[in-house]
């Protein structure tokens, strides 16, 4: 029972470190966008769904517009413009896609949602 | 039989037959999950169903299965509710059928869903002017009442709620038929539906549709397991599904004869009764005669033979289906009225007869909410004391009991 | 092209055009103020459409092209089930052989079948009375379409890409025309009305019901119009003349 208990205790302890030393080596890295965003990044990182869809549903259901956390907005400031061509917010290493595969988590957004900013894509035409 | 004692003994699980099955249902139910995760997958175009056949095979199955499921309870209501002994010993079975079929036909139901990994919104947002959230509710509280019915029927502890069990479980089915009769019934748009006798259709089509699934199974298994099975009950049981033969025939008829006399349903039932092709042919072919006339013949007669009742059965189910198809697809083959009188084109098949051709994957699908039904229903009366030991007459029954397990069940 | 002009030269020229016929006599009334943000739509408006279907075209089909463009809706080229927001129907009377053509799309009915029958209220009215599809709870169990009597919906049967930002649209729901929401939340028309002003018959007006002082509402209190399916008492917000 005890040699038990110890041996659990080294493996989980072993886990953690390993994980740990993992995590540190291969976070997400993702392109940083230009200027600030409507909150600050850890009030971002913790509630950003939360504002999504609250804001979604205000603007869908009661067509309140222009209120501050707008995916669109997302979109338009973190999408990366690569030789003349935005790149899709939810390709490979992208600003959602980088982080959400980080943390396991898929994103229903843009299997509707337009993954590029369109005024840009539009003025280049 | 002077004392009603009934003994109930669970399917013999692990047998070379009884693995060899529950391996073959098992492999239709994977089958149809890998039809569903190609249809997810692509989408919907891979299916025959369209933008004016929005509905297709899948619905089919399931509106079939769900509306048997219902029937299916009628057996036990009608040993506890109306108070036919004979029927008693095959409450259960009939209990448990019936959650079988409508878990397959939910399933079916839920996997075609253009979005089923969003069935958690189906279950967190209620619009409760639709029906479909009633029949939300009305499904899942089936599952309660009936479970609980069920357990009323096993342990005896619970005898003294078994007969209010019964008739909570007996209104609740009938309230979920009308239910499902109704998601068609409501829609004005369309002229093939939109009727306030839909309901009552629905609830004559799920007597028969039920009981034609619950002999089945029952002549099924009794042989499968050499379990003795009276002629004499099963000529009493197609004499009734002969009555519910013949109540489905007659809202059948009310139907199209009410339609018929309104000037404007002129077409659409010149459409489904005189030259609407393969719906045509499957009212009166399948329907009317198979499913219809053909079994009333074969139940009717008093010498029945067993063969006989097995294929009434068979033709009720395989009529039911017809009937399914011709009012789900029919009905929506039909054009849209958008300007009465007129004749209309577009891009977007105003006016013309929508085809449908289902496809494969769509049919695998439909399949494999038979095959978890019955899947279900297996599993369900080997672990459980669910089918009688014997439904045989005078001494067969208690020699069985003695022979199979050694010693005497009591369960009454 | 309708498509590469942004919302903002759009409401311009619509400002230059209604003051450059005569100031205080404007012939093309802007239909509508950009609301305020934060401001949600009102019961006060009811937006509706007046189709003059004597001026609509059998071949024209200028709305449903600018309705393609603006709603970024391709053509997969799969009739059956491509997207058709708006569609051209012509209808002929088979007893006398006349013929006329107009367009159908959703009709923003007040008492709209798709609304009651939605399970999850995906399916939906705006205070303004513009029916929606709230695509973030629709399951895709198209009751909706079985219900509409004006076969104005549509299913998306595959996987979807060029969205337009202001229209998602995926795999799964079911999509119908929006009015153009986004262009009348800004102040602006549907896309379709600017087409046919522009491309068509001028037959299509677009314009606030709820305003008696309204253009739309002037035309139908002093012109005979009626609704596809009145007798169905769902109460469309599109009249049409000459059907």
């Amino acid at each position: 029972m005890g040699v038990r208990a110890v041996l659990l205790a080294l493996v989980l302890g072993l886990m953690t470190m390993v994980s740990g030393a993992w995590a540190g080596e291969t976070g997400p890295s993702f392109p940083k966008a230009q200027g600030n965003c409507v909150e600050d990044p850890a009030t971002m990182r913790r509630h950003h769904f939360d504002f999504l869809k609250h804001q979604r549903d205000d603007t869908m259901r009661q067509g309140i517009r222009g209120a501050k956390h707008s995916l669109k907005e997302c979109v338009s400031c973190h999408a990366q413009v690569k030789d003349g061509h935005a790149q899709p917010i939810n390709a490979a290493g992208q600003f959602c896609a980088s982080c959400h595969e980080y943390a396991a988590v898929s994103i229903d957004c843009f299997s509707c949602h337009a993954t590029t900013p369109q005024q840009q894509a539009e003025a280049k035409r | 039989m002077s004392t009603h004692r009934v003994d109930y003994l669970a399917i013999p699980a692990w047998t070379k037959g009884w693995l060899t099955l529950v391996a073959a249902l098992g492999a239709v139910v994977a089958v149809a999950g890998l039809s569903v995760l190609y249809m997810e997958h692509q989408g919907h175009w891979v299916t025959g169903m369209t933008n004016q056949v929005v509905w297709g095979m899948p619905h089919v199955f399931a509106i079939f299965l769900i509306v048997a499921a219902s029937g299916a309870l009628n057996v036990a209501s009608i040993g506890s509710v109306f108070g036919r002994e004979v029927y008693q010993p095959l409450g259960r079975l009939s209990a448990l059928m019936a959650m079988a079929l409508l878990a397959g036909g939910l399933a079916v139901l839920v996997l075609d869903l253009g979005r089923p990994d969003r069935l958690i919104v189906a279950m967190t947002h209620f619009n409760f002017k639709s029906i479909f959230a009633w029949n939300v509710i009305l499904y899942s509280g089936f599952f309660a009442v009936v479970g609980f019915y069920l357990w009323t029927m096993i342990d005896w502890r619970m005898k003294r709620v078994y007969k209010p069990a019964a008739i909570t479980a007996f209104l609740w089915r009938l309230v979920l038929t009308t239910g499902t009769g109704s998601i068609f019934g409501f829609l004005m748009a369309r002229d093939a539906y939109n009727a306030a006798v839909m309901a009552p259709l629905f609830i004559a089509m799920s007597f028969a549709f039920g009981l034609a699934l619950f002999i089945l199974f029952l002549m099924g298994s009794s042989k499968a397991l050499d379990r003795p099975l009276s002629l004499e009950l099963l000529r009493k049981k197609g004499r009734l599904l002969g009555l519910f033969v013949a109540a489905n025939l007659y809202f059948v008829a009310i139907q199209h004869v009410t339609a018929l006399y309104q000037a404007d349903r002129g077409p659409v039932e010149a459409f489904i009764l005189l030259h609407g092709g393969i719906h045509t042919w499957l009212f009166w072919a399948v329907q009317v005669g198979l499913g219809g006339v053909l079994p009333l013949i074969l139940t009717l007669r008093p010498d029945a033979s067993r063969d006989r009742l097995a294929a009434a059965a068979i033709l009720v189910a395989l009529g039911g289906m017809a009937q399914i198809y011709v009012i789900l697809i029919g009905g929506q083959a039909f054009p849209l009225t958008l300007f009465p009188g007129m004749e209309t084109t577009s891009s977007f098949a105003d006016g013309q007869v929508a085809s449908y051709v289902p496809s494969l994957a769509e049919v695998l699908l439909g399949l494999g909410g038979f095959a978890l039904a019955l899947l279900v229903t297996l599993l369900g009366a080997s672990a459980l004391r669910i089918l009688p030991a014997s439904l045989g007459d005078g001494e067969e029954a208690t020699a069985e009991v003695l022979d199979a397990e050694g010693e005497p069940h009591a369960a009454q | 092209m309708s498509h590469d002009t942004t919302r903002r030269d759009l409401l311009k020229s619509a400002a230059i055009g209604a003051v450059a016929i005569a100031p205080g006599l404007t012939l093309i009334a802007p239909p509508a103020q950009a609301r305020a943000p934060g401001q949600p739509a009102s019961a006060a408006n009811r937006w509706g459409l007046l189709i003059d279907t004597r001026k609509c075209g059998s071949v024209c089909t200028a709305c449903v092209d600018a309705c393609k463009t603006e709603m970024g809706l391709p053509a997969l080229d799969r009739p059956a089930t491509d997207a058709q927001y708006i569609r051209k129907v012509d209808v002929k009377d088979p007893k006398t052989g006349h013929q006329h053509s107009l367009p159908v799309m959703c009709q923003h009915c007040a008492k709209p079948p798709c609304v009651d029958v939605c399970p999850t209220g995906a399916s939906m009215k705006r205070a303004d009375g513009i029916v929606l599809v709230d695509r973030h709870i629709c399951i895709g169990c198209r009751y909706c379409m079985m219900a509409c009597p004006y076969k104005a919906r549509s299913f998306a049967h595959e996987d979807q890409s060029g969205q337009k930002d202001h229209n998602p649209r995926g795999k799964g729901c079911v999509e119908s025309c929006t009015l153009c929401v986004h262009r009348i939340d800004a102040g602006g028309q549907p896309a379709c009305v600017e087409a046919c002003s522009k491309d068509g018959g001028a037959a299509m007006l677009f314009g606030d019901l709820n305003d008696p002082k309204s253009e739309i509402s002037q035309r139908i209190s002093k012109e005979a119009t009626s609704r596809i399916r009145a007798d169905l008492g769902v109460e469309p917000a599109i009249r049409y003349q000459g059907i």
